[in-house]
């Protein structure tokens, strides 16, 4: 005996006027149709027989699919079966209909005794037996002969594209909890967004809801499961919340894993996405994916790693905007207070080129598993500066030139401060490489080129500025000692973060500066990335 | 008819209100520095004017660990229980 599946209950209304429920506390046949069905054409005849024969005792219900084309086989095969009203498509998706016929048999309970998808012979032979078996009546009489043996169905229409997502949205158990608002036909759906400054100055996608429904199959995660609070207003933010904005920013289901683990980041308080936000200094979140799933949604490591043109690269790192500005309140301004900010406040979003790299990538140093996605994010200044040497030609002399550009980071006088992430180009890794230096050689050796006297680093009347931490300034107070103390570039060379990314030509290497770092200002943060497609 | 869904935090905004203002300054009076650069050298220019224009008052000084994230609770909380009125002074 096998276990019976109760079906869900409905109501609904039939073309000529009438309501019915199921079940009724007769048995049952249900029969799921569309008009631009020849295999549901090929079958109305059937439904129709099976209604006049046993429609005393047993229900036979034609649910359409849509208004017109219900009417059309009502007309056509002078249906007295009740044609019900199936248009918005409720009762096909509450039944999980893919296909078109589908006949479902009942019993008075509701609970299900056969079914079929298609067209069958036998199946429709087979269930006129089982009717009349239960009826105590005659068979109707049929010219099976004229039949073909099998059918397949077609497509239901509850499951066209945009439609299952809207049906979704809309069910009872939906996963879509936020407020939702409507905009009336004569306004313009991306005026009205930027009206109500929900954008970042450049259109967004509009977020509806069948769109929000698909950018959730991204994660197996329940989207009302709350992340954390993201500053300045300490929203908590959940991961509808996320999958909206990440469909605004124009992201694809796909990368919605990526977002989630940076979303995830921005409410570390450790990251400080409060201080990257507010500061006049004009930082922003840099975000760096690793592993498996740069190939899989087709990120950017190779030529324009750090411009316009690829659409994960893009959209993420603004999704991860959009919601720091929509659920965390900050907008130019308001809290996000950066005297020039840049276009890289916009997004900044990009793929180590591991395949192009002499070292271990990035997400391995910071003691994950090469074959895991991982995103890190840091928190520098929003503009990459190029480091150029096109003459090196050795490990030693290139990477003292980089050391040398990286002392520019925030004032080139200023020491003992920041972390500083280095994007090396495949041509300066392979220069690197060749002298099989290690990443660990290559942060000393920038310390070791930056490293000055604490009296070279003190404000002169030829230059002011920083020129060195608040406690270093008074010359006064300073033994020869310690104006002699060396101080490096960075605090440790832990601060200095090197990742390989770029096209195959070109001997530059960029660095994001640092702005405060550490527990003065934002630690770098790695999540991995949990991908379920 | 379009429908969206709101990606924002749906929080109504919450109108804050001033304290009532006193019309004499007395008791003590807390100096905050927000530890960015040269905020010391503000901060000891306001407890020097403030001395000299209210003898009376206490002034007691607190600082920020950093500029780039709000106060320690501790620090807070030492000020609520210490002062009568804090100025919070920024400076570069």
């Amino acid at each position: 005996m096998t276990a019976q599946v109760t079906l869900p209950h409905f109501t609904l209304d039939a073309l000529a006027g009438e309501t019915h429920s199921f079940p009724s506390s007769r048995p049952t046949l249900l029969c799921f149709v569309k008009e631009d069905c020849p295999t549901c054409v090929l079958s109305m005849p059937l439904i129709e027989a099976a209604y006049r024969a046993f429609g005393d005792r047993i229900d036979v219900l034609a649910i359409g699919q849509d208004r017109p084309g219900n009417a059309a086989l009502v007309e056509r095969f002078k249906l007295t079966v009740p044609m019900l009203d199936d248009s918005a498509l409720k009762i096909s998706f509450k039944y999980d209909i893919e296909t078109v016929p589908t006949i479902i048999f009942a019993d008075p309970n509701g609970s299900e005794l056969r079914r079929f998808i298609g067209f069958g012979r036998q199946d429709w032979q087979d269930l006129c037996a089982e009717m009349a078996k239960l009826a105590g009546k005659a068979a109707p009489t049929v010219d099976w002969a004229s039949y073909p043996e099998s059918r397949p169905g077609c497509g239901s229409k509850s499951v066209e594209p945009g439609v299952a997502e809207r049906l979704q949205a809309e069910a009872e158990g939906s996963p879509i909890r936020a407020r939702r608002i409507e905009i009336a036909d004569q306004d313009d759906i991306f005026e009205f967004m930027f009206d109500q400054g929900l954008t970042d100055g450049l259109p967004v996608v509009p977020p509806t809801p069948e769109r929000v429904i698909r950018m959730l199959k991204g994660t197996r995660r329940d989207a009302q499961e709350i992340l954390g609070t993201v500053a300045p207003s300490y929203a908590p933010l959940t991961i509808e919340k996320v999958a909206i904005n990440a469909v605004m920013a124009g992201c694809k289901p796909e990368y919605f894993p990526v977002v989630l683990a940076a979303s995830e980041i921005i409410c570390d308080p450790d990251y400080c996405i409060h201080g990257i936000s507010a500061t006049t200094y004009g930082a922003t979140p840099i975000i760096v994916v690793n592993g498996p799933i740069r190939h899989k949604i087709g990120m950017n490591m190779g030529i324009n790693v750090l411009g316009q043109g690829n659409r994960p690269n893009a959209t993420i790192g603004r999704a991860i905007k959009l919601i720091v500005r929509n659920v965390g309140g900050a907008k130019p301004g308001g809290v996000e207070r950066a005297t020039f900010g840049s276009a890289s406040k916009y997004t900044c979003c990009f793929a180590e080129y591991e395949e192009r790299s002499p070292w271990e990538p990035l997400h391995v140093e910071r003691g994950f598993k090469k074959e895991a996605s991982v995103v890190t994010m840091f928190g520098l200044e929003s503009g990459p500066r190029q480091i150029a040497d096109q003459t090196s030609r050795t490990a030693r002399a290139l990477v003292g030139s980089i050391g040398l550009g990286a002392e520019a980071s925030w004032h080139p006088k200023t020491h003992n401060f920041g972390d500083v992430l280095l994007v090396v180009s495949p041509e300066h890794a392979d220069t690197i490489g060749h002298d099989k230096w290690s990443k660990e050689q290559v942060r000393q050796q920038i310390q070791a080129v930056t490293s000055r006297p604490l009296r070279e680093l003190l404000p002169t009347e030829d230059y002011g500025g920083l020129g060195a931490m608040p406690d270093q300034a008074n010359l006064c107070a300073r033994s020869e000692e310690e104006l002699n103390k060396i101080i490096p570039k960075f605090q440790s060379t832990k601060n200095i973060h090197i990742v390989v990314a770029g096209g195959p030509a070109g001997k530059w290497t960029v660095m994001f500066g640092g702005w405060a770092s550490g527990i003065y200002g934002s630690v770098p943060t790695s999540r991995k990335i949990e991908e379920v497609i | 008819m379009t429908q969206i869904l709101d990606p924002t935090d749906e929080r109504v905004p919450i109108r804050r209100s001033l304290a009532p203002r006193s019309e004499v300054i007395a008791g003590t009076i807390g100096l905050l520095d927000i530890n960015k650069a040269r905020g010391d050298v503000m901060i000891e220019r306001l407890r020097q004017r403030l001395a000299e224009r209210i003898p009376g008052v206490e002034i007691r000084n607190y600082r920020k660990p950093t500029p780039a994230k709000p106060a320690p609770d501790d620090v807070r909380h030492k000020m609520l229980e210490e002062c009568d009125f804090v100025v919070e002074a920024l400076a570069d």
